[in-house]
């Protein structure tokens, strides 16, 4: 694999950049695999970078329905943050902001990893006490929290309507300093180019027309482009999950639903991290070029569709209007919408099934970003030695049937409650 | 936006309307004992099928009734509306 690099750059210049290598192959599937990943997403990819790197398995195939990259790798808001409460939920993703540090190195593929900070706004006392609960435990689990008062918000984010008879006032926020964003697509790209470069196949244009078991145990898949044999199949195709369950002749603790993001058009930089309003149901940064990133709740209803209805958004820029009046003027450039596995408690599920050699990584809810990296590398582990790694035992399947819900934020399917 | 025709009011826009889930989940008979299983498919587990869908939704900002909808959940047709009990 050719490495990238300033030296590589003007090599390259001298001939048009018309001789770099392709990033990845375009292979055909071959007959047998150690380890097929079905759905090439950020998940599948890293699952299938760990997999190689960690536990040298390189006979690993990535399934792919369309292209890699096409599904919620590149539909998201690029947010990467820790500020969990409970220990799964905060370990697990703090692992994954320690690889998100080394990311762009470790793939030889700029992410643009960018710690520029979140700050989740509180608009009651009570809001601010349950937000000095959730630094503490952040912080004894080793996550940078800072509790900030209304004075030190106003300082980071002065253009916000700081008057004191709106709707929801700003008493305050919590901030973790060490969040951040990055470029999706890179991420989705980097990882493809290393697993590549390990031996791994990249299958893309191939959908999972059916599965193969015999007595319990998986042997195989069948394919828009032949049946494939493999003795461990990971599924990580968020969005698509109760889909496959379906042909899988299994039931699971998820809905599927749309999301909606948009972005207006590009201004000079006027807000440096990202900014959560929860009572607005509303979420904001600004891109590299300008854009001002935005996004809300769900739609609100089953859906399979990969757009969005008017009402959401309309609801979201109210939101975004309210606490920055600025957004008023400035024009929308593009709304997208993804569709997500919400999992009845908000949280995800990384674990074995009930067949053995079928692997399960869904359930991401609001929130499968920034766990792109931590959640193949406990993936690749579930897979590689057939048992949890102590950072996904919480995210079991049985959780829901023994009743160890995971509900950070009571969130999940149903927004029509609140 | 879904026009959304309630069985007891007629058409209406999407926005007079919550939604309720899965319409087909019926809850385990009360005053008997109830497994974990049963109570777990009542609760948490759901087909969320790609297609046709029946589903339940609640007429908050009109009539107040609940009703069932069949809507397909790629592309959003809506055949049916009808009452719970029909």
């Amino acid at each position: 694999m050719q490495k990238y690099s300033v030296f590589s750059l003007i090599k390259n210049a001298f001939s048009n950049h018309e001789k770099w290598d392709l990033a990845w192959k375009d292979p055909t599937p071959k007959k047998e695999y150690d380890v097929v990943i079905i759905g090439g997403g950020g998940h599948g990819l890293a699952t299938a970078y760990y997999l190689a790197k960690e536990h040298q398995i390189t006979n690993v195939a990535v399934i792919e329905k369309g292209w890699i990259g096409g599904g919620n790798i590149g539909r998201n808001t690029t947010i990467i943050r820790s500020n969990f409460m409970y220990d799964d939920n905060a370990k697990f993703n703090e692992f994954g902001m320690n690889l998100w540090r080394n990311m762009s190195q470790e793939l030889n593929f700029n992410v643009m990893f960018s710690p520029r900070g979140i700050i989740n706004l509180a608009h009651s006392d009570a809001q601010m006490n349950a937000y000095a609960r959730r630094g503490n435990s952040m912080r004894l689990n080793g996550i940078d929290a800072v509790l900030l008062n209304r004075e030190e918000v106003k300082k980071i984010i002065p253009m916000a309507d700081f008057s004191e008879d709106v709707r929801y006032p700003i008493f305050g926020g919590l901030a973790q300093p060490s969040a951040g964003t990055a470029r999706h697509d890179a991420v989705a790209w980097g990882y493809a180019r290393q697993a590549d470069s390990m031996g791994v196949d990249i299958i893309q244009n191939c959908e999972v027309t059916g599965f193969d078991i015999e007595a319990g145990k998986i042997t195989g898949l069948r394919t828009s482009r032949g049946d494939i044999k493999s003795k461990k199949i990971g599924l990580c195709v968020a969005g698509s999950t109760n889909v496959l369950a379906e042909k899988l002749n299994m039931t699971l603790p998820i809905e599927t639903h749309l999301l909606q993001a948009c972005v207006s058009e590009p201004v000079k930089p006027v807000l440096d991290g990202v900014v959560t309003f929860g009572a607005g149901h509303f979420y904001i940064s600004q891109s590299d070029k300008g854009e001002m990133v935005m996004g809300g709740d769900l739609d609100g209803y089953n859906s399979y569709a990969q757009k969005g209805n008017l009402p959401t958004i309309q609801h979201v820029l109210t939101g975004g209007v309210a606490l920055f009046p600025f957004l008023s003027r400035l024009k929308m450039l593009r709304t997208w919408g993804g569709i997500m596995d919400m999992s009845m408690d908000g949280s995800p599920i990384i674990d074995k099934t009930h067949i053995d050699g079928l692997y399960l990584n869904c359930g991401w809810c609001y929130g499968g970003f920034k766990s792109v990296p931590s959640s193949g590398w406990t993936f690749a582990h579930t897979i590689a030695q057939d048992r949890v790694h102590e950072l996904n035992e919480g995210f079991s399947l049985n959780r829901f049937s023994k009743g160890y819900l995971l509900d950070e934020k009571g969130l999940g399917t149903k927004t029509w409650i609140s | 936006m879904l026009n959304i025709k309630c069985p007891y009011c007629g058409d209406r826009s999407q926005k007079e309307f919550a939604y309720g889930g899965d319409g087909t989940i019926t809850r385990p008979k009360l005053n008997q004992e109830i497994s974990d299983e049963e109570w777990d498919n009542f609760v948490y587990l759901r087909k969320s099928p790609r297609g046709k869908h029946i589903e339940l939704w609640h007429h908050i900002a009109g009539c107040r009734q609940w009703f069932k909808v069949e809507r397909d959940t790629t592309t959003h047709e809506i055949f049916r509306t009808f009452k719970p009990e029909e």
